[in-house]
């Protein structure tokens, strides 16, 4: 009897547990009822923490409020995209109402779940066509299967920025545009100390470095991550073992992986004084269009320029392209102001004059034909480069995915081991590599 | 009669005395229900679910587990550095720390100077120590490689190679010793004086004395600390986290997706792995999954221990 009692209390208290945990799931939902021409207050939630960043954001915001004396807007920057997730999942009523990402790994995961709400309602609404405001590749990395829950606010190139000096002393005319060009100026910038040390490499190829991850470079190839039925495709493209390939060439061209990894660990902060770019410790960089504004800020005592980063040797009719990403912005799924909010988020991303004054203000790409093709865009011709990147219609970025960015960290981290020297055969480490991104993306899907 | 009204007595009586004993309890069962028992049947629920929180739970079964004990490549690494530091670490900071102990209860001038000397790095913060540490280390710009290298030393690359990272981190788990170092002096302390003395007059020497009067005196202190030790380092994730990140140099920024356990998952520990998965991922069913399985583990050897630590103890009369 004792023990029928006992099984009578642990099934009740593990019915009420259940019942417990389980309501402590619910999400809060948001609504889209709201009146946008009532006073209301927002919350802005963004990424940039650089003083010079968060003032053209702030600018931004005070135009904004100008046009919309009802809106006001409480902004906070320097949210990573973690603690963002963490507030929308976790709701209430300081969860932000309008929130931005320096990322789109993650759109897949805002669309599919629904965090982030669907803008075309809104867009519809408003009378914005989208495919006539935005470039495809911006509009393809803020939607996932359908479901634009996000909009493209400004945009990143990815090029190269290279020491026009090291250039000339080394008797190299012009950058690099295939790979084996790259190489081979690779070679002839690497200078050492007579200890054999370096004192400058021609170009750093470790994925850990600064803004080097694999997807940035491995755009230059033009990948397929997943097949027509959403299943990772990367052992059966012939490109993904020729990106490899080209890493190990890069890196045993210029010393191989233990010396170039010990010198990397003498390079200082990307953003500070000590970047090795700005130090000279690298004579040729892959970076974003940004690094310009910081290179001219810090007054670099040598002379650089900016090109788009060299293609495969078999694909030379694609020199121009790069890799694009760029900050998105959605609503919250749990914001009781939607109307208002996408009165922001509108403005912040559709008005041509606003999108020029902020991609000046921050040295970013702008994120619309309007902007593009503004008269008023920086004429610096070391930003134009970025520009023509992103305009280029090979550039391309990583397809979205329900599992956000998994993906490309299961890349990162077999990249990590190509490079290192510790993937004898390329052919099984891509298999195996397939079936971990199935494994994760079906896991995320149960 | 008289024993019919007196037994409805004794019930109440005995009701009121469990009721009494209840109500003392009373504070601990409130605590251990809401912070232990209420999160592990949430946990034991939740890793039979998927569950992004953000859409409602759906019953999954045994999918969440077979992901992780067979499908996540990062587990086996996790769980093998993990259980590395906990025999190593465990065992090197209570050798050391007893060593320490030992070392300051003999001091006989200054003795306040050391045991503040050795205490002092206990009370960094563990961010801040770790940081010192990466610096110290570095192996191109590191103040201990340049001297090593000045005096002929091929310096290895402390947290930058896999072979070193994880003994780099013993080394500064040594460092800040300061806990241990204390308990140790407290219990060498407490040992009786005069059973030193019987055991001079029977003709121990240091080792005799240390052995059938010191060790015997210390055991329950001594598995108080591997016990202690075993947990913590169970949930190591500050340092090793710290340590992994700055070492790779990836810049930590919005945007930037950084795994860790660098270099080559040396680092990378379950209770890092339970945070990446729960957190960032939003994995919660896996998460849970790897969060039993370290409750279980962590659950497995505190009970070996204790039975050990039964055999240890000299009997009581």
């Amino acid at each position: 009897m004792p023990s029928a009692r006992a099984g009578r209390i642990l099934v009740a208290a593990l019915a009420g547990a259940g019942l417990l945990v389980s309501g402590c799931a619910r999400p809060s939902v948001g609504s889209d009822r709201d009146d946008p021409t009532k006073p209301v207050t927002l919350k802005f939630w963004h990424g940039w923490a650089e003083r010079g960043e968060v003032k053209a954001v702030n600018d931004s915001i005070a135009r904004f409020e100008k046009a919309h004396p009802n809106i006001k807007v409480e902004t906070i920057g320097n949210v990573t995209d973690e603690t963002m997730n963490q507030a929308l999942r976790a709701g209430g009523s300081d969860a932000p109402d309008v929130v931005s990402s320096f990322t789109t790994n993650n759109v897949g995961q805002y669309c599919s779940s629904g965090m982030w709400a669907d803008l075309d309602p809104f867009l519809k609404k408003s009378g914005v066509d989208k495919k006539k405001v935005f470039p495809k590749t911006l509009l393809d990395y803020t939607q996932f299967r359908g479901r634009q829950c996000a909009l493209p606010l400004l945009a990143d190139a990815f090029g190269l920025y290279y020491n026009k000096d090291a250039f000339r002393k080394a008797g190299i005319d012009r950058p690099p545009r295939t790979m084996s060009e790259f190489a081979r100026d690779a070679v002839k910038l690497t200078r050492r100390d007579k200890d054999g040390s370096y004192r400058r490499v021609g170009f750093m190829p470790s994925f850990r470095l600064y803004q080097n991850s694999p997807d940035r470079m491995f755009a230059q190839w033009g990948p397929t991550y997943f097949d027509a039925k959403g299943k990772a495709a990367l052992a059966k493209d012939p490109r993904s073992k020729d990106f490899f390939r080209t890493q190990l060439k890069l890196i045993n061209a210029q010393g191989g992986y233990g010396p170039l990894e010990k010198f990397r660990t003498m390079f200082g902060d990307e953003m500070s004084s000590q970047n090795a770019f700005l130090t000279q410790k690298v004579a040729m960089h892959m970076d974003g269009e940004w690094r310009g504004r910081m290179l001219k800020e810090a007054k670099a005592p040598f002379h650089w320029d900016t090109a788009p980063l060299p293609v495969p040797d078999d694909q030379a009719d694609t020199y121009g392209r790069g890799y694009l990403n760029g900050t998105v912005i959605g609503i919250a799924h749990s914001s009781m102001h939607q109307n208002a909010a996408w009165e922001l988020v509108k403005f912040l991303t559709t008005d041509t004059d606003e999108v020029v004054s902020f991609a000046n203000a921050i040295h970013n790409v702008p994120s619309t034909f309007g902007a593009l093709n503004s008269p008023k865009l920086d004429a610096d011709p070391t930003f134009r480069a970025f520009l023509d990147i992103a305009k280029n219609p090979h550039s391309s970025a990583p397809p979205p995915s329900n599992n956000g960015g998994q993906y490309i960290t299961a890349l990162q981290d077999f990249s990590y081991e190509v490079e290192a020297g510790r993937v004898p055969d390329l052919d099984k480490g891509l298999r195996t590599l397939d079936a971990q991104i199935d494994a994760d993306n079906l896991q995320s899907e149960n | 009669m008289a024993l019919s009204t007196r037994a409805p007595a004794l019930r109440r009586k005995k009701m009121r005395e469990k009721l009494r004993t209840v109500g003392f309890l009373s504070p601990w069962l409130v605590g251990f229900s809401v912070f232990f028992g209420y999160p592990l049947l949430a946990t034991v629920y939740f890793s039979f679910m998927h569950y992004n929180q953000i859409e409602q739970p759906a019953f999954v079964g045994l999918k969440n587990w077979k992901y992780v004990l067979t499908q996540m490549p990062l587990f086996g690494p996790a769980l093998w550095n993990t259980l590395w530091l906990v025999v190593v670490m465990v065992a090197l900071r209570v050798v050391f720390g007893l060593g320490i102990g030992l070392l300051v209860t003999k001091i006989k001038s200054g003795a306040g100077f050391f045991r503040t000397a050795f205490y002092l790095p206990y009370l960094a913060p563990p961010v801040a120590a770790t940081v010192a540490f990466v610096f110290l280390l570095n192996p191109g710009t590191g103040p201990v490689n340049e001297i090593l290298g000045a005096i002929g030393i091929d310096a290895p690359s402390w947290f930058n190679d896999p072979n070193w990272a994880k003994p780099s981190l013993v080394l500064l788990s040594l460092w800040g010793i300061g806990d241990l170092m204390v308990i140790f002096m407290a219990a060498l302390l407490d040992v009786p004086r005069e059973q030193y003395e019987a055991a001079e007059l029977d003709g121990a020497g240091a080792w005799g004395k240390f052995r059938y009067v010191t060790w015997p005196a210390i055991t329950p202190i001594v598995m108080f600390a591997v016990v202690t030790g075993v947990v913590q380092t169970m949930q190591y994730y500050t340092q090793a986290l710290v340590a992994g990140k700055l070492a790779s140099g990836v810049t930590i920024a919005a945007g930037v997706v950084i795994q860790p356990g660098y270099p080559d998952h040396s680092t990378l520990t379950v209770p890092q792995l339970v945070y990446s998965l729960g957190f960032q991922n939003f994995n919660t069913g896996a998460a849970c999954v790897l969060s039993l399985v370290l409750f279980v583990i962590a659950m497995a050897v505190t009970t070996l221990l204790m039975r050990k630590r039964a055999g240890l103890l000299p009997a009581e009369d």
